[in-house]
């Protein structure tokens, strides 16, 4: 059996059958999401940690142990990496009841323990009344959780998990994003998971590393990542749509703000990387960093960086409401996503001009 | 009615049945799963005698495996028998027609079987051994089923490359098919007729219950790959 506890490391690169580098590590007891678009690579990735599939070039490494490695023609089957595996229709097999498909995963342990650590394991992921339902008898969200006991009853190295909320209903994924939060914590081994949403990541993972046709644009904590995307191609990935030209008016590095223009407007940024006066940027400010002010309420923002706005359109979506608004006299379009009471109790509607404040200390200034 | 007809020819459908079954399970996996060169023109060989009329299959068993073929002679010097006009040279023949029958529906369900499922088994810790026998076979054993059924049907009602060549020696190359064909030539209807509803009887059964099988097991596992 693979040693317990230890950090998994990832070097690989290829360019057939789809290009694919990636080079991160993930520490036991850590939550690592790999985002992404669909067919980024993000599945492949996983598939080359389990040893379900081989890079052309690089090495994986779980601790001391080496579990591939191109130039050492070394490469472990999955059986051999001893690993947790959650794939994301969850592979049951659908002839054999709970217990039996949490069973199949215990081999490597005497035949006399098998049942109860299963029985044991399907209690933890509360499915103590299930255990003889065939998959097809049980819900979407039982049947992740037999998946996931499954998984984690083998006492794996590390647990890799292929977008594990897709394909269960709101109400369960809440429910699974809580039990997996609490599992999180019981758990000392590296835990590697596949999304596509980046909300997932941001409740879930310590780390995260973003892919995209291939590449990995970015590796940090999610917070980082989406409030300080590296470039417009990480930022777009993100989701963030508010991003915008400017050229460099000042800079004060020793109280670590730029100040560059929108237009005629002026913006001032919590942050002073190394630009030039006159310099053209790209910058961006996340969902969160906007604030509506309606001229009517009196409230006017204290904030530095008001803009007079023109609301073009707002459309409800339920609990939320996107609305688009042009700069006056920029020109330039500001989306942001608000609460629907409160765009109600701000009276946003088309037509309206209002005044929003963007915080300084959510601008980020894109790298060339 | 040609007992002895009808034995033979049940005989010879077990026989291919016994020793295709395994082999297709073998191809139709290997055709399913893995990707390599010249797999189309191996498929396409496979579905040749679905095509081929079966007197052109019988010529060129018969002169492939005959007394002057190097196959005829080795067999002759090893077995001291022939292979043509005797059982086995029958066994091999309806080997070779029935390797599409058998291959396509074994093979159609190794590629039923969700990528997911095979992982899943992989990452448990299963031998690929294992995996065969506990994962993949009770899922594709519908197809398994469909494969013996068609297959043994099918042999039962082999005619052409049969006479070919097996010639119609009675008790040991003249089946069922071939005994109907005599009758009628004798203008004895009455056993044609007996000998022709027991193929009937036998062919309908079989899909049937091919049908019925082939529906409950795959309702049993498939709700849950939803």
């Amino acid at each position: 059996m693979a040693p317990r506890n230890a950090d998994l490391t990832c070097d690989i690169s290829q360019t057939f059958p789809i290009p694919l580098e990636a080079h991160f590590s993930c520490r036991a007891g850590e939550v690592l999401a790999v985002v992404g678009p669909s067919g980024g690579g993000k599945t492949t990735l996983l598939r080359m940690i389990a040893g379900l599939t081989f890079p052309q070039q690089g090495q994986i490494r779980y601790g001391d142990a080496v579990w591939f490695d191109e130039q050492q023609s070394i490469s472990l089957t999955p059986q051999q990496r001893h690993i947790g595996y959650l794939p994301q229709h969850f592979g049951l097999f659908p002839h054999l009841s709970a217990l039996d498909n949490v069973i199949s995963g215990l081999d490597h342990i005497p035949k006399a323990l098998r049942k109860q650590r299963a029985l044991d394991w399907l209690d933890r992921v509360n499915l103590h009344g299930f255990p003889n339902r065939l998959p097809a008898q049980l819900s979407g969200g039982q049947r992740q959780r037999v998946a996931l006991a499954r998984a984690l009853a083998r006492e794996p190295a590390i647990l890799l998990l292929d977008e594990p909320f897709s394909a269960v209903d709101k109400e369960t994924r809440e429910r699974l994003y809580i039990e997996l939060a609490h599992l999180k914590q019981q758990l000392s081994i590296p835990i590697v998971m596949v999304t596509h949403d980046i909300h997932e990541a941001l409740l879930l993972a310590d780390k995260m590393i973003l892919i995209s046709q291939g590449k990995m644009l970015q590796h940090g904590e999610p917070f980082e990542v989406i409030s300080h995307p590296n470039d417009e191609a990480v930022a777009r990935q993100m989701g963030l749509r508010n991003i915008f030209d400017g050229q460099v008016v000042e800079q004060d590095t020793e109280r670590n703000m730029t100040t560059f223009t929108l237009g005629h407007e002026l913006i001032v940024s919590d942050s002073a990387p190394k630009l030039t006066i006159g310099q053209n940027i790209r910058w961006v400010i996340p969902n969160q960093g906007i604030r509506f002010n309606t001229i009517s309420s009196g409230r006017l923002c204290k904030s530095i960086n008001k803009l007079e706005v023109l609301i073009e359109s707002v459309l409800v979506m339920g609990e939320s409401s996107r609305v688009m608004a042009s700069v006056i006299d920029v020109g330039s379009i500001i989306n942001a996503d608000l609460p629907t009471h409160l765009v109600r109790k701000l009276a946003l509607e088309a037509g309206v001009k209002t005044t929003i404040a963007l915080k300084s200390d959510q601008i980020h200034i894109l790298n060339p | 009615m040609d007992w002895q007809a009808l034995w033979l020819s049940v005989k010879l459908s077990c026989f291919t049945v016994i020793l295709l079954i395994p082999l297709a399970i073998f191809v139709g996996r290997e055709l399913a799963y893995c990707q390599f060169k010249g797999k189309s023109w191996l498929e396409a060989l496979i579905m040749v005698p679905l095509v081929l009329p079966p007197t052109v299959i019988g010529y060129y068993l018969l002169v492939g495996l005959g007394d002057q073929s190097i196959i005829g002679q080795w067999v002759e010097q090893l077995a001291g028998q022939q292979l043509v006009f005797h059982f086995s040279g029958l066994v091999i023949a309806s080997i070779i027609v029935n390797i599409p029958f058998a291959v396509q529906p074994i093979q159609r369900a190794f590629e039923t079987v969700p990528i997911d499922i095979r992982d899943a088994a992989a990452c448990c810790g299963m031998s690929r051994v294992r995996i065969f026998f506990r994962v993949e076979l009770p899922m594709i054993w519908p197809g398994v089923l469909t494969a013996v059924v068609l297959c043994f049907s099918h042999v039962l009602g082999e005619f052409g490359v049969v006479l070919m060549l097996g010639g119609n020696i009675a008790g040991e190359t003249r089946t069922i098919s071939i005994a109907i064909y005599d009758s009628v030539q004798a203008f004895d209807f009455d056993s044609a007729g007996m000998m022709s509803l027991v193929l009937l009887v036998f062919a309908v059964s079989a899909l049937a219950l091919t049908t019925s099988m082939s529906r409950r097991l795959g309702g049993h596992h498939g709700a849950s790959q939803r």
